[in-house]
């Protein structure tokens, strides 16, 4: 009968700049919804036309209450004490995103900014070393391609997915065609949208690239599509962590720190 | 009990995410972290300049593109706290002069007269505000190079300081005083005008009038308003708090190309 066996699964590179990226990501959401919050709006377009935001974050006062009015594409909802007004010091009080999620906790779009740029210029260089290792070392090709087999079986891999069944033995020393194909998502596409639409915000990267913009629709566009993007990335974090819980969490965290990897034996019956 | 468990994993995740926030909070306080973020503003700086051609020009739209509604930030009636200015405005700025001097060799004070007499320049250009939104307007103003060619610098000036009527702050000491610094390459900057038509009509108050500055490829808060003074400086560190500008005494960047 096969053993449970420890393989080395992460290189030092991956596992370094994976923590580095962690804290890189926390820090950028936290003071990007900070700065989202100085005009919780966002528009289609180069301009912004203030009568016809795609989102809009705002707080009404109704009698001696403050609510919080989240409009999205022209429909409304309440959602005081979470978006547009929530509690600050106990108080009721016109925000975007509450006081919880934004660094500073209080409002300081200067202050947002500082922390914002400071951490998308590690993000950027933690990031390229990241992918030029992986170029380099043949991490992408080998580990996160997947192979015609995989995608010709992805049915199966989202069944056994759907009934949180993990993959064991053989299987499991490579990551399956669902994990690999949302880890080039977010690495090579979701990430680099990100970035540029990002700059596309930069009037003076915008002078040198005036295509940049324009290529997302107006800066007001690119600011639309840098929010999608940083949410896009929450979702995949929380998906993410969903399944390092469910996959078991102490293996896949010692993975990430030591680089070791326990592959469990698969059931006597499981396989034909 | 899983309410229990559920309570208790809420209430931890509350206070993890209160003391990480409180500890970026004291973080954003503290001078040498403070510091350390800041550097980021030197390294996007030195890399914007290394990449950006001195004459490179911010993109200039159609008339069709101009906003319905531009929005009019900061100040919006410096008569409001100003005498001086509000008999100004009340004559149609007739008796307004900008006085232009500091580190040059021919201190003049310039009309709205003698700046119309000047070559005109046009330009349909996205204002990007550092709260997010754009708008996009037409501006019709005299080039900057253009006066300070006729004042002539001196060999010290690095930088061109701008003193504006408005306050957005009421201190004691005056530092309220919107005031705005800009180095020689973008006050040379071929799209870097003084501004005093807007949409083809004179500069309205709201944004600026009679004159206001043009930096097309930084953010709004470097292009001041309600222009009274005009100074060839070597430094600004001794000017307001030091830090180049009303909102960069107030931590905004210096170099706000981003």
């Amino acid at each position: 009968m096969a053993r449970r066996e420890l393989i080395f699964r992460h290189a030092l590179v991956v596992r370094v700049t994976h923590w580095i990226n962690l804290l890189c990501m926390t820090v950028l959401l936290a003071s990007g919804l900070q700065i989202f919050n100085a005009h919780p709006a966002l528009y289609w377009g180069s301009g912004s036309d203030f009568g016809q935001p795609v989102l809009a974050l705002d707080a009404v006062q109704q009698g001696d209450d403050l609510k919080g009015v989240t409009r999205i594409l022209g429909a409304s909802f309440d959602t005081t004490g979470w978006l547009g007004t929530s509690e600050e010091d106990g108080e009721a009080t016109a925000r975007g995103f509450p006081a919880w999620i934004t660094v500073p906790s209080y409002q300081d779009l200067a202050t947002g900014r500082r922390w914002h740029f400071f951490f998308a210029w590690l993000f950027v260089v933690n990031g390229a070393v990241y992918v030029l290792s992986g170029l380099l070392r043949g991490h992408f090709r080998r580990d996160l391609v997947p192979s015609g087999g995989q995608l010709r079986h992805i049915g199966a891999t989202i069944r056994d997915h759907l009934m949180l069944r993990f993959p064991k033995g053989e299987e499991a020393r490579h990551y399956n065609v669902l994990q690999k194909l949302t880890y080039l998502g977010v690495i090579f596409l979701v990430v680099p949208i990100l970035i540029l639409a990002g700059l596309a915000m930069s009037p003076g990267i915008d002078s040198l690239f005036p295509w940049l913009p324009e290529a997302f629709g107006g800066r007001q566009s690119a600011r639309t599509i840098h929010f999608i993007c940083a949410w896009t990335i929450v979702l995949f974090v929380v998906v993410h962590v969903v399944m390092v819980l469910l996959s078991g969490v102490f293996n896949n965290l010692r993975s990430m720190i030591t680089g070791r990897y326990a592959i469990e034996p698969p059931a006597r019956s499981a396989e034909p | 009990m899983t309410i229990d468990r559920r309570r208790f994993l809420t209430r931890a995740a509350a206070a993890g995410s209160a003391l990480v926030l409180a500890g970026c909070d004291k973080l954003s306080e503290t001078p040498w972290w403070r510091a350390t973020l800041d550097s980021a503003e030197a390294a996007t700086k030195n890399v914007q300049r290394a990449i950006l051609p001195r004459q490179k020009m911010a993109q200039e739209y159609p008339a069709s593109a101009i906003s319905k509604q531009f929005r009019a930030n900061g100040s919006t009636d410096p008569g409001a706290g100003n005498p001086a200015y509000a008999a100004l405005a009340a004559s149609g700025f007739a008796d307004w002069k900008l006085e232009v001097g500091g580190l040059v060799e021919q201190p003049t004070a310039f009309s709205l007269a003698d700046l119309h007499a000047m070559p005109a320049q046009t330009q349909i250009t996205r204002h990007d505000c550092v709260e997010g939104w754009s708008c996009i307007g037409e501006w019709t103003g005299v080039r900057l190079s253009h006066v300070l060619d006729q004042v002539k610098l001196k060999p010290e000036a690095k930088y061109i300081l701008f003193r504006c009527y408005d306050s957005l702050e009421q201190t004691l000491d005056n530092s309220g005083q919107y005031y705005e610094t800009i180095d020689l390459e973008d006050a040379r900057h071929p799209q870097t005008i003084l501004a005093y038509g807007m949409n083809g009509k004179t500069l309205p108050v709201p944004y600026g009038a009679p004159l206001r500055l043009r930096v097309e490829r930084q953010l709004g808060y470097k292009m001041a308003k309600y222009l009274r003074r005009i100074e060839a400086v070597a430094a600004f560190d001794k000017i307001g708090r030091g830090h180049g500008g009303f909102w960069e005494d107030r931590g905004y960047e210096w170099y706000a190309g981003i």
